[in-house]
């Protein structure tokens, strides 16, 4: 079981009056020990949830980095076994931070829904945003994942109407995904001020925290979207630190880290410095 | 209780005679888009108020005679059907078995099947008001049937195209230049044919408001296999009339080539439910089944779901899509559209594989006796029409989907027999 790791952290964070940041790396990036030490490192650098990505051969909703970051991931051989290992590895040593896995359906579909639920809880997974599943499709997954207490994470997006929201918003849990540009991840920017009526709503429907993500890659946006949502989540500036890292023969644990510093500190600071 | 008004309900003497129809294999996809268990609308949220936004236009449009009245003038005297059903002569002699008759969609208009598709689609983006048009093509047959209606529509038009296939295709990149079109070359993954649906994808998720996505096969998030589905089912309707007129008789069995599957749906469909009639899809089989180097989703894959929709796939053990392989650029992918997964699945068609030299030996034979050079992807149905043409024996008929010609794969072909050819792309 999760243990509500996922209401407790926007519990905490709610009564001091600020927002998550959410860092998104894949799983496997660059190889499986490299990538443990940067979710190891990621808490301590501002990190307040982590989305832990399943790398997908066919990441039909993201753009270039993450696209690449999937390669790296695979061509390291990470599997979906090796997903849940790294996640009970982070697990030994931080018993808070929220882990959500992101990914396609496929991998998932392929082991089977009860028995991904059954390995996610054991390892110590809070929930799973499944991209390619809207709520029509959902039901049985929603059904394992609910049988061992782990959140099924929805997204709404800039295409989503009242309607559809009260359809995105009916099953999820733990937290609502806000998908603040129609696009792929790490392509357009989000302006805040199209981002704030928009969470305002997405908060109405559903009465759960609501994180912003796509779109979302300096520390200055990261401030902006953190006084008007209650997360802000970035992946493709992380997972480029990391790519960049690697082109320069520098090493990629640090230099993610250092990214996700910045980040933290800009979302930590985001509601001070509005006063 | 009431229940559904099918044949099977109405017992009688006749009806028990004679074996009963125990399914109505054409009442399908169900509300939610469902072919059994296959089929759906797996997309990211982002479309999903256009899936169901096409789905509602779609259904509005085929309700209104008008646009069946616009869609079959433009069939006539632009596509130019009906397309002829020939009696191959020597072909029958070749197999000394039933009579074989080529439905000759090699004769449509940009010389294959697509253009019925191409043609209903771009009539339902311009009642929705869309006006940049996107597309993904893999041996270029579509895209070159895409961008023909967009120029005849003066519409915008983007053609993804894998960068291995652009290299391969080489005269249907120019041809979509001359049309008009912007053929954007990606070399993400294996740069093949399901790399293009993934970036045709990024598109439309990204240019939401004005863009139209012209799916090529039977295949994506519903409502696109059955619609791609009914503008192509025109191939099985013209060729139950004129067999009808031409030997007065239902044919015995119906063979076409399965990629994405979209000729074979649109000539079986409209005999699914005439149980005496047998239907044979044939699978690309690459290199050989036995080398893991092939196209076959239903004979060497399992359930999964891919570019929006469930069904058989391609994939290893954790649920990665690996690569198709296969001469034909149009068989290339790893997946089927979802009504064959479920027509494999309940029994009712009958899926066989060909591989690439038996696809090339039969290209080369109907060349010879008939003067068609079809296309690599029909050649490959031509290739099992010696076994099917013993078991229905002298007495029947069989009726081949001839689906494209084959002067696209000259190099492909020229490769493999070891021509060179002059001036060649």
């Amino acid at each position: 079981m999760s243990g509500g790791r996922i209401q407790k952290r926007f519990a905490e964070l709610a009564a001091q009056n600020r927002a998550a940041f959410i860092a998104y790396v894949m799983a496997g990036d660059p190889d499986a020990g490299t990538a443990l030490s940067i979710l190891k490192g990621l808490p301590a650098a501002g990190a307040d949830l982590i989305e832990l990505g399943i790398p997908f051969s066919d990441p039909m909703a993201d753009g270039p980095p993450i696209q690449k970051a999937a390669l790296r991931a695979l061509a390291s051989q990470m599997t979906l076994e090796g997903v849940f290992d790294l996640a009970r590895r982070f697990r030994e040593s931080d018993a808070v931070t929220p882990i959500v896995l992101m990914g396609y359906l496929n991998p998932i579909m392929s082991l089977g829904y009860e028995a991904f639920a059954a390995r996610a809880a054991a390892a110590g997974i809070d929930g799973l945003i499944a991209v390619d599943c809207p709520p029509e499709e959902a039901d049985p997954l929603a059904d394992a994942l609910d049988s061992r207490g782990v959140d099924l994470i929805r997204l709404a997006t800039p295409t989503t109407d009242d309607a559809r929201l009260a359809i995105v918003a009916r099953r999820t849990r733990g937290f609502l995904y806000y998908v603040a540009v129609a696009g792929v991840t790490g392509a357009k920017s989000a302006a805040a001020s199209d981002v704030a009526p928009a969470v305002a709503r997405v908060r109405a429907a559903s009465g759960l925290p609501v994180a912003v993500g796509f779109g979302i890659r300096t520390p200055a946006q990261a401030t902006a979207i953190a006084r008007v949502a209650d997360a802000a989540v970035v992946g493709s500036a992380l997972v480029d630190a990391i790519a960049d890292a690697l082109a320069d023969g520098r090493d990629p644990v640090a230099a993610t880290l250092g990214v996700a510093a910045d980040l933290g500190a800009a979302v930590r600071s985001a509601r001070e410095l509005v006063g | 209780m009431r229940r559904f008004a099918g044949p099977d309900t109405m017992i009688s003497a006749d009806t028990l005679a004679r074996p009963a129809l125990q399914n109505d294999y054409m009442a399908f996809p169900d509300p939610r888009g469902r072919f059994g268990d296959y089929g759906g609308r797996y997309v990211p949220e982002t479309l999903m108020p256009l899936v169901l936004a096409l789905e509602a236009a779609y259904e509005a449009a085929n309700a209104d005679p008008e646009f069946h009245r616009e869609l079959n003038g433009y069939l006539a005297t632009y596509v130019g059907r009906p397309s002829p059903l020939y009696f191959a002569r020597r072909l029958t002699e070749h197999f000394g078995g039933a009579k074989v008759y080529l439905k000759r969609e090699e004769l449509n208009h940009t010389g294959a099947h697509k253009i019925n598709n191409c043609m209903g689609q771009i009539l339902l983006a311009r009642r929705m008001g869309k006006t940049r048009i996107i597309a993904e093509t893999g041996a270029g047959q579509h895209g070159v049937a895409t961008a023909t209606v967009c120029a005849l529509f003066g519409l915008p038009c983007v053609v993804y195209m894998g960068a291995v296939d652009v290299e391969r295709q080489a005269p249907n990149v120019l041809r979509m230049n001359l049309l008009g079109a912007e053929v954007r070359p990606v070399i993400s993954g294996a740069s093949t044919l399901k790399d293009a649906m993934n970036e045709a994808l990024r598109d439309w998720v990204t240019n939401v408001e004005d863009t139209y996505y012209l799916i090529g096969s039977a295949a994506g998030p519903h409502p696109y296999p059955m619609m791609v589905r009914d503008f192509q089912r025109v191939i099985g309707v013209e060729t139950r009339a004129q067999l009808l007129e031409a030997e007065g008789r239902l044919p015995d069995a119906l063979v076409a080539c399965v990629g994405g599957g979209s000729n074979a749906i649109g000539l079986f469909h409209p005999f699914l439910n005439d149980e005496s009639v047998r239907l044979y899809g044939v699978e690309a089989s690459g290199d050989g089944m036995h080398t893991g180097r092939h196209a076959a989703a239903l004979t060497g894959g399992r359930p999964g779901v891919l570019h929006g929709n469930k069904t058989y796939l391609l994939q290893d053990a954790d649920g990665q899509i690996t690569e198709a392989h296969s001469i034909s650029a149009g068989l290339d992918y790893p997946g089927i559209g979802p009504e064959h997964a479920w027509l494999y699945d309940v029994g009712r068609v009958k899926y066989l594989t060909a591989t690439d030299d038996d696809a090339l030996e039969a290209f080369k034979l109907c060349a010879k006796l008939e003067g068609i050079v079809p296309a690599l992807e029909s050649a490959h149905a031509l290739a099992r029409l010696p076994e099917i043409c013993a078991e229905v024996g002298k007495a029947g008929v069989v009726v081949l989907n001839l689906s494209g010609r084959g002067d696209k794969d000259l190099a492909t072909v020229a490769a493999r027999m070891g021509v060179t050819l002059e001036g060649a792309a």
